[in-house]
């Protein structure tokens, strides 16, 4: 308990204290997670919409992929991407290894599998004949899939979430390929690793409290936003006949 | 007179198959510039194959859709954007009310502020305008469809397809739509095509009535001649024809016909050249009269004993056995009048113009 306290304690006087080491390893997991999910949230939603609406061979290979790499194991695809980066590897010549670009493409990686299983199931949730509808109405494909993104904005803003929470939160990965350097790869989970294996475990305990208020406030924000979109939804005036709603008004994901 | 228009679509040899069926097989279709085609059949029938074909949304296996004469091939978008389609489901975003009138307008490119416009003038003509800044969500099913028919009523289509845009939909509901959608096609005179399974609404909507049984064009024409003549025994079941009893003509004299149906004469006013044909009686056209002893040669008399009543609403369904079996469709209160009940005898009455006969070899 008093570890607990400690941690506490010196996570609370590390921020006051303005130390600059802690806003530049956080400001760092930000950059690096941020830009993987961006990176993610392109291709997964690609990837899921061709998923959810695509009917061509392999589907169900690419459907158990997709699963599969909702999970994808850190240290395996820190493995394989340091393999590929590697100095005489077959991208060594790009010299992004122990950079935090090596670091953004591990947790694109690992973001990817996440947007696009919850973009796919959140397409494939909404009505099949939603689509010919709005082909009806004058859709190319493009703007058919811009209209249907909007109809599934609230899971897509979890699916987000979920990708930027797999990408911050893994550890594996970031350290194998971006070496974990200080003040150069160090990020919030690679210093809860080193400060852990150095014994300073109120120092870890510090970091990690750090990680995970920052992963709160950055969610809260998410949150804020769905909160919005539901709240600017025009709203059903007294007495309106509401018993037969055109679509669901809590999906799973509303309720995360 | 208008010289004979260009068709706005047409239908060539198109054939489509699912999983190897065929679910369409359609020689030759043109719905007609400026007019309403009813298109009915039973469930299963094809009907809305047929439509997404119209309206480009599903590529025929085989054969061509031609718009206005010229084949549609890669040109499905731009076509798209001169038509516009009515589902079964009103299929609304999750917008409001407003917005998804506009949607379609958007995606064509229609300016803002005409958007606007064209938007609220559709809503109030199908009495939506209070409703414009209401999401769609909180709309019931009647309302919903009134939102998705002045969204594709805002479009101004050239060509407006409809697939059984009343069927989800209650009675009351069902007759007010409808007489607004009828309002509207007749104003616009836009070129239409409606699916549904309905008689009533595809003859009271539609300028042609064409008959779809199994993915077959059975017979087209203007409603009173598919209704009043089908041409085979599926399409007179279909049509509402309850009564199909296989004669032989045994005399003719001056357009009067006589044809013995199963040993009892029959006698309708035709005067087309067959030897044998199906005899076809509309259960409103038969009525009933207790068994006193009536002739059974006496022409358009049929008696029979009561095998089943039903009763529906103000109407009893009788089904008299005859040999053969005869439906009769009489108001409860000639019912009561009449006393009868199952297992009685009774003489089935029609008029000899209210036969229909289809020819057979």
């Amino acid at each position: 308990m008093d570890l607990l306290w400690d941690g506490l304690r010196e996570a609370f006087w590390l921020i006051v204290h303005n130390d600059e080491d802690v806003f530049e390893i956080a400001g760092r997991s930000l950059y690096v997670s941020g830009m993987a999910t961006a990176i993610a949230l392109v291709l997964g939603v690609g990837f899921g919409a061709a998923i959810a609406f695509g009917r061509f061979p392999g589907r169900f290979v690419a459907l158990t992929l997709v699963n599969t790499g909702m999970g994808l194991p850190p240290v395996v695809v820190g493995l394989f991407i340091a393999i590929m980066l590697w100095r005489s590897g077959p991208l060594g010549e790009l010299e992004w290894i122990y950079t935090t670009r090596a670091m953004i493409i591990a947790q694109a990686v690992i973001a990817t599998p996440v947007i696009t299983g919850f973009t796919a199931a959140a397409l494939a949730s909404l009505n099949p004949k939603l689509r010919l509808q709005v082909y009806a109405l004058g859709a190319s494909k493009l703007q058919m899939l811009w209209v249907l993104l909007r109809e599934v904005r609230l899971p897509l803003l979890a699916a987000i979430m979920a990708g930027f929470g797999a990408a911050i939160s893994e550890v594996g990965a970031s350290v194998m390929v971006g070496g974990n350097i200080p003040g150069h790869t160090r990020v919030l989970t690679g210093t809860v690793l080193r400060e852990q294996s150095s014994g300073n475990l109120g120092t870890a305990m510090a970091f990690g409290i750090i990680l995970l208020a920052m992963m709160i406030i950055v969610n809260a924000l998410f949150t804020w936003v769905q909160l919005g979109i539901r709240r600017d939804a025009p709203r059903a005036r007294d007495g309106a006949d509401t018993d037969t709603p055109a679509y669901p008004l809590v999906t799973p994901w509303t309720l995360r | 007179m208008d010289a004979p228009l260009t068709p706005k679509l047409s239908l060539r040899a198109v054939i489509v198959r699912r999983a190897g069926r065929p679910v369409l097989n359609i020689p030759s279709l043109d719905v007609p510039t400026g007019r309403v085609l009813s298109v009915i059949g039973p469930n299963g029938a094809g009907k809305t194959t047929l439509l997404l074909t119209l309206a480009l949304l599903e590529r025929p296996t085989q054969g061509t859709v031609l718009f206005e004469g010229a084949r549609t091939t890669g040109q499905a978008l731009a076509l798209r954007r001169r038509m516009a389609v009515v589902f079964q489901e009103p299929l609304l975003l999750d917008r409001t009310v407003q917005a998804n009138v506009e949607t379609g307008l958007a995606l064509r490119g229609v300016s803002r502020g005409d958007r606007h416009g064209r938007a609220r003038t559709w809503l109030e003509r199908f009495g939506m305008g209070p409703f414009a800044a209401r999401s769609s969500r909180t709309l019931s099913g009647g309302e919903a469809q009134r939102v998705s028919l002045a969204r594709a009523f805002a479009l101004e289509p050239e060509v407006l397809l409809l697939d059984e845009p009343f069927s989800a939909l209650d009675q009351p509901t069902r007759e007010a739509l409808t007489e607004d959608l009828s309002n509207a096609l007749r104003q616009t005179r836009v070129t239409a095509v409606l699916v549904t399974h309905d008689r009533d609404e595809a003859a009271r909507l539609g300028d042609d009535v064409v008959v779809l049984i199994r993915g077959e064009l059975r017979q087209s024409g203007p409603p009173e001649s598919v209704f009043g003549a089908p041409v085979d025994a599926e399409v007179a079941a279909f049509v509402g024809v309850e009564t199909v009893l296989p004669a032989s003509v045994v005399e003719r004299r001056e357009g009067l016909m006589t044809l013995d149906a199963g040993g009892y004469l029959v006698e309708a006013v035709d005067d087309r050249a067959f030897e044998q044909a199906l005899v076809c009686l509309r259960p409103e056209d038969v009525t009933l009269s207790p068994a006193a002893g009536a002739a059974t040669s006496a022409r358009n008399h049929i008696p029979g004993r009561v095998r089943r009543v039903v009763l529906t609403g103000a109407d009893a369904r009788v089904e008299l056995d005859c040999g053969v079996t005869l439906v009769a469709r009489i108001t409860r209160r000639s019912l009561e009048d009449l006393g009868l009940r199952e297992g009685d005898d009774a003489v089935a009455t029609f008029k000899a113009t209210a036969v229909h006969l289809i020819p057979r070899q």
